[in-house]
């Protein structure tokens, strides 16, 4: 059986800005996606070496804000809600595969390489702009806080900027 | 009145909301295609531009969902998160994200719904972004300052611009549908041949006429707020509105009787109020009327709500204003504090009653000066007992 086709984007476009409405009518803040990595990444250094989240600097600043284990938090269920709607999402239209999807102009390792260097990026990109395209930028927009539009021009902005320069990865 | 959460849907069961949320979010974001790098990057590159018309319509959805519930009272938006802003990280860190979106191909909230149907990219991605996360964190001290420069508050693009709300979101509604428009023809360019799937011209130029309607309503809907203000500080327009007025004696004898369906809103500076309240009473004012405190207190049932101040006018002011917004049982203190403290906190008899409704009214008086005053005092005492005087609802802390 072949994959189905993807949904029209504005008819998703329209149904992903009414889940974020929604989300935000009943909890009164958006959608997000690095805050879960974040705390992933709290929960992992307290349970490696509790002493060093005791007396550095960030991760005391993450308990003040977020006391109690920084594993429950709103992303972290969030995220997990993710992974299953997008997993009913590949098996209702036949896009569950595991595979390593590269441009076919690239190579394998350069696609990994390029995967690492990306997500170590964007993970420390969003810890700085506080948030990422879902969390400051979409959110963002929709409550139309300055912030979050400033860091959504940054981001296209920026990968505008910087696409020529990979554009063998891709194209 | 939204947000739901805290009161009507609890901090646990919030949890159960953020997991369906989250399934219908990785649902759709994998329907739209986002779970393919090659369609991510597209947008860069010019030939799929899927990610722009989903990203753009779901802001403008929601954007104008949110500035419709606002304008309907639905919505309290004075207690929604706003991202904060800090100029310099936000543009570094949204510089920093756009090289990582062109070299890793995804960004986080894509990358976990691509890994979760199988992609062993976006799997990479992920582990790498804990790894961003992490570097982040143990070099915090170093970008301590950049992270803190610039601290803007929980300012909203259109006061930094400086024009009004609905301006900016007709504007960007336009821009939006240029940008579909514009998006379809470079993509057509790049690909050498057009796709069908936006072909169908008459549905199109219906969605742009509908779009393009919705924002112009925009401008219709916020002025709500500020129309009412306006029309309060019209003293004719208030004198001329049909309330209910309380008078000193009834009040007076209603916080004596401790009558539990009388609600005092207090409408002095929180200096004053401090200095002397009455019994059972909350302080507000015109602006946070509008807001979810003033519904809650204001929706309970079977309830007097008297609004008292040291000036009859500011008093009509907020009745007609708590009218307007659909509240009911409003009253008003007549002749304000001023009167009350004159004629009851501090009666002072004027010779001898001439008749029996006076006497009674003297005596209902010079009793009133009696108990109220130790009411107020016993009631000041178990407020500084109990810690707080008011507690007041929190803008909801969110973001990543």
């Amino acid at each position: 059986m072949n994959e189905t086709k993807y949904m029209n984007p504005y008819l998703a476009g329209f149904f992903l800005g009414l889940i974020l409405l929604v989300t935000i009518f009943i909890t009164g803040r958006g959608l997000g996606a690095s805050g879960a990595v974040k705390s992933g990444v709290v929960a992992a250094v307290q349970v490696v070496t509790p002493a060093h989240t005791a007396d550095t600097k960030f991760y005391k600043e993450y308990s003040e804000e977020h006391p109690g284990n920084p594993l429950k938090n709103w992303l972290v269920f969030e995220i997990i809600g993710v992974v299953i709607g997008a997993f009913i999402s590949g098996l209702i239209s036949n896009r569950l595969k595991l595979e390593l999807e590269h441009s076919p102009k690239s190579t394998t390792k350069i696609r990994i390489a390029g995967a690492l260097v990306g997500g170590a990026l964007f993970g420390f990109g969003a810890q700085l702009g506080r948030g990422c395209t879902s969390g400051a930028a979409l959110s963002g927009m929709a409550v139309l806080s300055t912030g979050g539009l400033i860091t959504m021009m940054a981001i296209f902005g920026g990968a505008y900027a910087f696409a020529y320069f990979f554009r063998k990865m891709w194209i | 009145m939204g947000p739901l959460v805290p009161e009507v849907i609890g901090n646990e069961l919030n949890f159960i909301v953020a997991l369906f949320v989250g399934i219908a979010f990785g649902f759709i974001l994998e329907q739209a295609g986002f779970s393919t790098s090659k369609k991510l990057v597209g947008l860069f590159y010019g030939y799929d531009f899927t990610v722009l018309r989903v990203f753009f319509t779901a802001g403008l959805v929601a954007m104008i969902g949110v500035i419709a519930f606002d304008h309907w009272g639905l919505l309290d938006i004075s207690l929604v998160y706003i991202n904060p802003t800090f100029l310099w990280s936000a543009l570094v860190g949204g510089l920093i994200m756009g090289l990582g979106f062109v070299v890793g191909g995804f960004c986080p909230g894509t990358s976990v719904c691509a890994a979760a149907i199988g992609k062993i990219d976006a799997m990479i991605f992920v582990a790498a972004s804990f790894l961003g996360v992490f570097l982040f964190a143990e070099g915090y001290p170093l970008f301590e300052n950049l992270y803190k420069a610039a601290p803007w508050g929980n300012v909203r693009v259109f006061d930094s611009l400086g024009m009004s709300q609905s301006l900016f979101a007709f504007l960007l509604t336009v821009v939006a549908v240029g940008a579909f428009w514009a998006v379809t023809l470079i993509e057509n360019k790049v690909n050498g041949k057009s796709n069908p799937e936006f072909n169908s011209k008459p549905l199109y130029y219906g969605l742009t006429g509908l779009a393009l309607i919705i924002a112009l309503s925009a401008f219709a809907l916020p002025e709500r707020r500020q129309s009412l203000l306006s029309e309060v500080n019209d003293s004719r327009f208030v004198n001329g509105y049909a309330l209910e007025a309380m008078d000193c004696d009834e009040l007076a004898f209603d916080i004596m009787d401790k009558d539990k369906n009388l609600q005092i809103i207090d409408l002095r500076s929180q200096k004053d109020f401090n200095a002397m309240s009455l019994p059972n009473s909350t302080r507000f004012n015109l602006e946070n009327l509008f807001e979810k405190d003033a519904h809650k207190l204001l929706t309970i049932k079977h309830k007097k709500n008297v609004f008292i101040a040291d000036d009859e006018m500011l008093e009509k002011k907020a009745a007609v204003l708590a009218s307007e917004l659909g509240y009911s049982e409003i009253y008003y203190l007549k002749g304000g504090l001023k009167q009350f403290r004159n004629d009851i906190l501090n009666f002072q008899q004027p010779g001898t009653a001439s008749n029996q409704h006076e006497r009674d009214t003297y005596r209902f008086r010079t009793n009133a000066a009696q108990v109220l005053p130790m009411l107020i005092q016993e009631y000041k005492l178990k407020m500084t007992a109990s810690g707080s005087q008011q507690t007041k609802a929190k803008r909801v802390v969110g973001g990543c």
